[in-house]
Order: structure tokens, then sequence, then C-alpha cells
């Protein structure tokens, strides 16, 4: 699982916005993981914890924000929001779907002091 | 926050946070009550930040920074996926043989332990460098940069990049490859695409290895193409046996014509400088 490297990230960005923006504890994240990125969030939530640990994010409340995916239907070529790559269409139940985004990681907001 | 200078209370007298730089520099008058009235001891105020930062931004811009470098030297580099044991190196050996006075390849060999598969496709004659992730799950673009500073590969060459087994995590790094390659075996199961789709949604070709293997097992080639499909729709299916041969005329053609893709881009790049 790749969730902890990708915790490591997340720290790594946070050390260099304390810098920037000139904060020293981040009390709430806010991250969107799109429904089709590889990213499970509970396995997120575990790796947080334990890289957060002893750093200015330690203790930091986090909320995952998950918004649906786009894709388009090679069907009846209707643009619908699916949640998994998998889902049939929701108009046609065409199994053909173009697929675009959904799969984002990415930090949307910090709480800091 | 401090109305009048704009300076964070939070700047000012936060216990246990060794703040370094001095009060005081604002030389504001303090009739504005900046008395101990409120107090200084208590948790300094939040405030919130819009941030707008991918948690894969450090890896995808190694990644533009590898692609960058083999499309300015007309290189095709595939990043070669699949669970473990699919045949991966036995079909890369098979694939260096038939290249043979065509062109020689450059490997690079992910495995979290042993340097067992680049010894195996340096037996080959062709140059290889094993990345060992150690506990890492798969190669990322940062790894992968090193390790093409070491193979220095030439213009107009092909590098294989062979991704730690694992159909997991390798869907989520970018290493700066033109197209990830699956490679998923008869013995695995047809429906491994619907299992595991991440993968097959990020990758241009299936080969599904160890064809010679058909009559022992329960394995629906249809079904298994129409499963990556349905993943990945217009997703390139192709049956391959890296034992007997079968298949590989057509693979070593799409090689071509993808390097003849990225030696057009890079002639491309050159006129247009």
């Amino acid at each position: 699982m790749h969730e902890m490297s990708l915790c490591e990230s997340l720290l790594d960005i946070l050390k260099s916005e304390a810098e920037t923006a000139k904060f020293t504890k981040v009390k709430r994240i806010t991250l969107e993981i799109g429904p089709l990125s590889t990213v499970e969030p509970e396995a997120l939530r575990f790796g947080f914890d334990v890289v957060m640990r002893g750093t200015l994010a330690e203790g930091a409340k986090l909320d995952i924000v998950t918004p649906p995916a786009e894709a388009r239907c090679l069907s009846c070529f209707e643009l619908v929001q699916i949640n998994d790559r998998l889902d049939p269409c929701p108009k046609c139940g065409g199994t053909e779907l173009q697929i675009s985004g959904g799969d984002s990681m990415r930090i949307k907001e910090l709480e800091v002091a | 926050m401090c109305a009048t200078c704009g300076c964070g209370k939070g700047e000012v007298t936060i216990e246990g946070h060794g703040h370094d730089h001095a009060h005081g520099h604002h030389h504001h008058d303090h009739d504005h009550h900046h008395d101990h009235d409120h107090h200084h001891d208590h948790e300094p105020e939040s405030r919130v930040l819009a941030v707008e930062r991918d948690l894969l931004a450090k890896n995808d811009a190694l990644a533009a920074e590898n692609r960058a470098m083999l499309g300015a030297r007309g290189i095709l580099a595939l990043n070669l996926v699949s669970s473990p044991g699919s045949g991966k190196t036995a079909l890369l050996v098979k694939t260096i043989e038939l290249l043979a006075g065509k062109l020689v390849p450059y490997v690079v060999e992910g495995d979290q332990q042993t340097t067992n598969d680049a010894e195996r496709i340096r037996e080959t004659g062709a140059a290889a460098i094993q990345i060992n992730t150690g506990k890492g799950c798969h190669l990322d673009a940062h790894m992968v940069g090193h390790a093409l500073e070491h193979l220095e590969p030439a213009e107009g060459s092909i590098v294989f990049i062979e991704n730690v087994g694992n159909l997991v995590c390798p869907a989520g790094f970018d290493l700066g490859e033109a197209h990830k390659v699956v490679i998923l075996s008869v013995t695995e199961g047809d429906d491994k695409p619907l299992k595991y789709p991440d993968i097959f949604a990020a990758s241009d070709l299936v080969l599904i290895n160890k064809t010679d293997l058909l009559p022992y097992v329960d394995f629906d080639m249809d079904k298994a193409s129409a499963n990556a499909r349905r993943v990945r729709p217009g997703i390139k299916v192709l049956p391959v046996s890296a034992r007997t041969g079968e298949g590989l005329d057509t693979w070593i053609a799409w090689l071509m014509g993808a390097r003849a893709m990225a030696m057009a881009g890079h002639t491309l790049t050159s006129a247009a400088e």
C-alpha cells in the first residue's frame, strides 16, 4: 500500500506551506480524494496518524471529501456522474464509459495556527 | 489577529514554540490596548488557508522531467506492470532476443529485493539497472530519474521499466513513460481487470501471457478482453506466449510502431527548434 508514502508527501507539503504562510500548527486538513483515485481512505487515515506523530500536524483532524467522477457514456453519449470505475451508465445502463477525472488526491484547505 | 498591523497573536507568545523573530519590530504604539487583558497563554487563533496542492505533485514534476529528457532524445520508455509471476522478465528476455539486429534496449528493473532480474536481463547483452525498493510497493519518478542517469540510454532507443510486481500501487505513479503496458497471465483468471481496474484504466496495452497454458486453465480470452475494455474502452489486448513465441511478432510490431512515434516526436521537436 502506498498510503504511507502519500502521507509523507502530505507532510512535505505541510512543512513547505508552514514556511511560506508562517504557521506552526496544523489543526485540520481537508483532502479531496477522488472516488477513482488509488487511495483507500481508511488506510490513509491510519498512515496519517502514524506519519504526523511528533510533527506540526500531530493530532490534526483529517477531513476527506470525495466528489463524484464524471464520465461520458459511449452508448447514449450522456455526461454522467459515477463513483466506481465499474459503475454502469446511470441513464442507459451502458458499460463502456469514458471517464474524466475522479482520480484527484489534493489538499484543499488547511486550518492552521 | 491584531487588527491594526495584521500580526497574528500566534506569532507573539505561543508557549513551547521557538519564535526567533523579535517582537516589537512594528513600532506601533500600544494605545490599542495591547496589554495583557487578553490572555496570551491561550491557544493561538486559527486561520483557514485555501490550498490547492496535489499530493503527487512532486512525483508528477519529476515524471515530467523524465518525459522531457526521453522526448528530447527520441527514446521510447514503457512502464511494464503486472502481478508477481506473470512472466514479465521472461517476456522481456524473449523480447530483447527478438529485437536483436534492430536495437539493443535498456532495462530498469524494480523489485523489493535481489538483483536476480537485472542479472537475467544482462545475460542477454542488454544494459540493465536494478532498483530495490526495500519495503516500497512501487517505483516512483525519482528512482527512475536516477536509474536513467546511470543507464544513459542512447538516442532512439527503447527503455523498458519493469515495475514492482503489484497490480495496485504502480497505477498511481507516473514515471515519465510513454505507455503503461499491463501483463496478465492466463493462470491468473479472466476477471483480473475487474478486480484491479485502476491499473488497467491507466494502461494502453494488455499482454495476455502464457497462452501455451490455455488448454489447462479455465481462462476465457474473450471475457478477459471484454473486462479490460469495460475498464478502459478501446484498450488493445494481445495474447502472447513468451515460451512458444506466439503473438510476439505482433508485440514487436507494436513496439517498433511506438518507437517510431517517439522518434517522430523527437524529429518534430528538433525541427521546431
